[in-house]
């Protein structure tokens, strides 16, 4: 399957405000009706590349050739035009709308001065027959599955006449049923002509069906495959540039006594929509409990129940025996709890803010940094030169706005703060969503040393690997309650978690009744 | 060098820049609108210098500016738009005229409760919007907005029920008892004590906001509110606090004002002192150690306006046209960005190179 090239980026460089330097004289190039997948780890520069192509950022230098001549790239708008279309890791749908404004938004066919939904509607059905991609014209995007939502998205590119597809980490936010189908979809797009561009870090769905492989690494294009001529090994060499331990390596769990304990635990939210749904579990000293579940099934308002940022909930929760309903984040945070917020930049971090004030947060006001009413300037420079490096949060100095260091760093920051001063109870909601292998692999390592020292861990994530590999019992979230309980995570089927994670299995009581322990 | 230095350096470049421009927009106005332009620009920018007394003016000027800087730097720094700093101080002039006038007490007594009653004063009135916002998240901003127009209108009612000086027919009070004053500072200008007592809130400001537990909530709270939620700040008593602060220094500095600088209240409307801190207040970037430069410098092109107005064709009015001028390239944040980015680029190139050849 030989054939010409139909778009190349040549070395592209591209240096955002904060200095950072995202793309080093990358080169790229697609090849007609190839998948073609674009790994590298977290950072590596993938996403900013396709930016580029897309024309979401500007890059400083560099050329693009589209079909045999040289193109200016300047705004999506200019890329929907020549054939490029992109599907973003974070949909850009309007919840609100049905499908069918979704798709002609930008592009409404007009009758008398206002939108011709029927129009709308035929437009959707012709895309989506054509494609072979059912969906329902007249859904409202809110009601629709994570899945659905991303048709919907590939859909809308089509309809806008997309020879070229770019599909960021598309996988990422789905169970392994949904992935089966969106392999489908691709091949078929394959077969009709178009070429896809799959950026992803998982190396057995590259291996399935892309054809060839760019691999990115620290901002520079590390090499270009055929990807049936490369093992997966190889390609995590030259994604990481060292081997890495694909599965994380830990001892047996020694349980004590349950730490946390939910008890008919209800929550509605202020629009009166029932976000959790009668919760009984625990969370055991010594112990890692996985919360697996596909986002948006009430993991965020359990982390932000339990660590007391939300009140007005029904049922119980007990921290070391204490009930927390009356107490502010401060005091529960004063037993020994600390949590990672899945929105790093809206709870985890004060961007603005240098590293040093990021981490004195929840610490400031203790005796031990106070001298009389002033600050003890000394003695917080000395903690929080400590934990930079202890945690190895690469920056200049401890003033550095936390905004210019890279994700991973960032959540150096975080984990640096929250990890140090012996938690006894961790609540870890997606510790290492958006951060590269490294980082990641430091704080599933700072997880478990925590672990073995007798702290209590409550995991939510919505990467199964990282749930399966790191904890040792599982619960299953679906639809704000609990859908199954596994006490040994070693023994799990990840298709069969999917099932229950997607609520098409559901444990009884009496099965689920396993995730509550005594004290 | 590196990245947040270039970002330091542009931030002072584009505030300095920004005086700069607005300075060459009120110059070319002058020459344009001018009979005399060199008179009116000499008197205008060398005016405040030329003797003594016209540079204690702007000193005097500054006392106000001060404290009202301070009040908007403490508020804004913590993300709260609230302005009313405008009413309590306007408030706290008729209360302190009320009691400086009508209560007889010794020397030292009457001063203290006059800015003690100031100081309530201007706590009471600025914590309306705050605590609006914090019972029914009424948007402080506009509160307090509305709040100063109700502000001149209860501080005129004061003065004309209890202390109208009926002889005039304007509104002006009585005179202040002579135990009501702040004592001179230097013979043969209007400098008072009121100076001293600002230098010491701008110290004592600097050091609770950058150098107490206090001031580094306030500061996170500004940055991001969730955040200091999330690490468990007390958001809502902090964000009352800072505007209780500013309602303390503004209503103190109105005391400050009436009973330092004049004998009895005769304002005719609001002062513009408290909207001047905001602009004071954004200059200085919120940071209390530069709100006596900020002040200083709008004094100085006030009186230097003042002393054109009365030297020469240009009405006072031009000042405005500054004013307006320098806010909107200060809050404008993309100023001089590209220029910004290409030196960032610059050096990450640099410094890629650097260690790529290591």
């Amino acid at each position: 399957m030989q054939t010409a090239a139909i778009l190349s980026m040549e070395n592209i460089t591209k240096i955002y405000p904060n200095g950072f330097i995202a793309n080093k004289n990358v080169n790229f190039e697609l090849r007609s009706g190839e998948i073609h997948a674009l790994a590298g780890e977290n950072g590596a520069g993938k996403s900013t590349l396709m930016k580029v192509l897309f024309g979401e950022e500007r890059c400083e230098e560099g050329r693009i050739f589209y079909k045999g001549k040289e193109v200016k790239i300047d705004s999506p708008l200019g890329a929907i035009k020549m054939g490029i279309g992109m599907v973003h890791q974070h949909f850009m749908l309007v919840p609100s709308m049905t499908v069918a404004e979704n798709m002609v938004l930008g592009l409404e066919p007009e009758k008398a001065g206002f939108l011709d939904r029927e129009e709308a509607r035929k437009r959707t059905r012709e895309v989506s027959e054509k494609y072979g991609l059912e969906i329902d014209p007249d859904a409202r995007i809110r009601d629709l599955s994570v899945g659905l939502k991303q048709r919907v998205e590939i859909l809308k590119a089509l309809l806008r006449g997309a020879d070229i597809l770019i599909l960021d980490e598309p996988t990422a936010v789905l169970t392994p049923q949904e992935t089966v189908e969106i392999f489908q979809e691709l091949k078929r797009l394959k077969e009709l002509g178009h070429t896809v561009v799959f950026i992803s870090h998982k190396l057995g769905e590259i291996k399935e069906i892309c054809d060839r492989i760019t691999i990115m690494r620290d901002g520079r294009t590390i090499d270009v495959r055929m990807v049936n001529e490369v093992s997966e090994q190889e390609i995590s060499r030259l994604m990481i540039g060292r081997d890495v331990l694909l599965k994380t390596d830990k001892t047996q769990a020694k349980p004590g006594g349950a730490f946390l304990s939910i008890r008919n635990l209800n929550y509605t939210d202020a629009a009166g929509r029932k976000i959790l749904n009668d919760i009984n579990m625990t969370v055991r000293k010594g112990e890692i409990l996985g919360i697996a579940g596909i986002e948006g099934n009430g993991q965020n308002e359990l982390s932000e129940l339990v660590t007391g940022m939300k009140k007005n909930r029904s049922g119980q929760i007990l921290i070391d025996g204490k009930d927390i309903s009356r107490k502010s984040v401060r005091e529960i945070r004063e037993l020994g709890v600390s949590h990672i917020s899945q929105d790093r930049m809206t709870y985890g971090v004060a961007a603005d803010a240098g590293v040093a004030d990021n981490i004195m947060a929840d610490r400031y006001y203790r005796k031990e940094f106070k001298r009389g009413v002033l600050l003890n300037r000394k003695r917080i420079c000395r903690e929080t030169d400590q934990l930079i490096l202890e945690y190895g949060v690469k920056c200049d100095d401890r003033e550095q706005p936390v905004r210019m260091l890279s994700g991973g760093n960032m959540q150096k920051v975080v984990v640096a703060r929250e990890f140090s001063g012996d938690p006894r109870l961790v609540i870890a909601n997606q510790p290492t969503r958006g951060i590269d292998v490294g980082a990641a692999e430091f704080v599933h390592k700072k997880l478990l040393e925590l672990r073995d020292k007798r702290a209590a861990i409550l995991l939510i994530s919505a990467d199964l690997t990282e749930i399966i590999n790191l904890s040792d019992s599982i619960v299953v979230l679906h639809d704000g309650a609990v859908a199954a309980y596994f006490e040994d995570a070693k023994t799990i089927d990840p298709v069969e978690l999917g099932e229950y994670m997607l609520g098409i299995k559901k444990m009884s009581r009496e099965q689920t009744g396993g995730a509550v322990h005594e004290q | 060098m590196n990245s947040k230095t270039i970002e330091k350096r542009f931030d002072v470049i584009r505030t300095i820049l920004a005086v700069i421009i607005a300075l060459l927009i009120a110059l070319a106005v002058i020459v344009i609108v001018s009979d005399d332009p060199m008179n009116a620009l000499y008197n205008f920018l060398i005016g405040p210098v030329t003797n003594a007394r016209r540079f204690a003016n702007v000193i005097e000027l500054s006392i106000p500016l001060m404290f009202c800087g301070l009040a908007v730097s403490i508020m804004f720094a913590a993300d709260q738009s609230n302005m009313a700093s405008e009413g309590a101080f306007y408030v706290s002039c008729a209360v302190t005229s009320v009691i400086a006038v009508l209560w007889e007490l010794p020397t030292f007594l009457h001063v203290i409760v006059c800015l003690a009653a100031g100081t309530i004063t201007g706590i009471i009135i600025m914590c309306i919007p705050a605590v609006l916002k914090a019972k029914w998240q009424a948007n402080e901003l506009v509160s307090s907005l509305m709040l100063n127009y109700i502000c001149l209108y209860m501080g005129n009612y004061i003065i004309r029920t209890r202390v109208l000086d009926t002889s005039l027919g304007i509104t002006t009070s009585l005179g202040f008892k002579e135990t009501a004053s702040l004592p001179n500072l230097i013979p043969g200008t209007r400098l008072h004590l009121g100076l001293l007592f600002v230098i010491l809130a701008v110290i004592l400001c600097y050091i609770m906001m950058y150098h107490t537990g206090l001031g580094y909530a306030i500061r996170t709270i500004g940055q991001n509110k969730n955040f200091a939620k999330y690490a468990g700040m007390g958001v809502g008593g902090v964000v009352l606090l800072t505007q209780v602060m500013g309602g303390a220094l503004a209503g103190f500095g109105g005391a400050t004002e009436m009973i330092g600088m004049y004998n009895r209240f005769q304002y005719q409307g609001l002062p513009q002192y408290g909207f001047d801190g905001m602009l004071i207040a954004i200059m200085a970037k919120y940071n209390p150690a530069l709100v006596p430069v900020a002040a200083i410098f709008l004094a100085y092109i006030r009186t230097g306006a003042d002393i054109m107005n009365r030297t020469s064709d240009v009405p006072y009015e031009i000042i405005s046209v500054i004013q307006s001028a320098i806010i909107m390239l200060v809050v404008a944040k993309m100023f001089l960005n590209n220029l910004k980015h290409k030196q960032i680029v610059k050096y990450s190139k640099m410094q890629m190179e650097k260690k790529e050849a290591s």
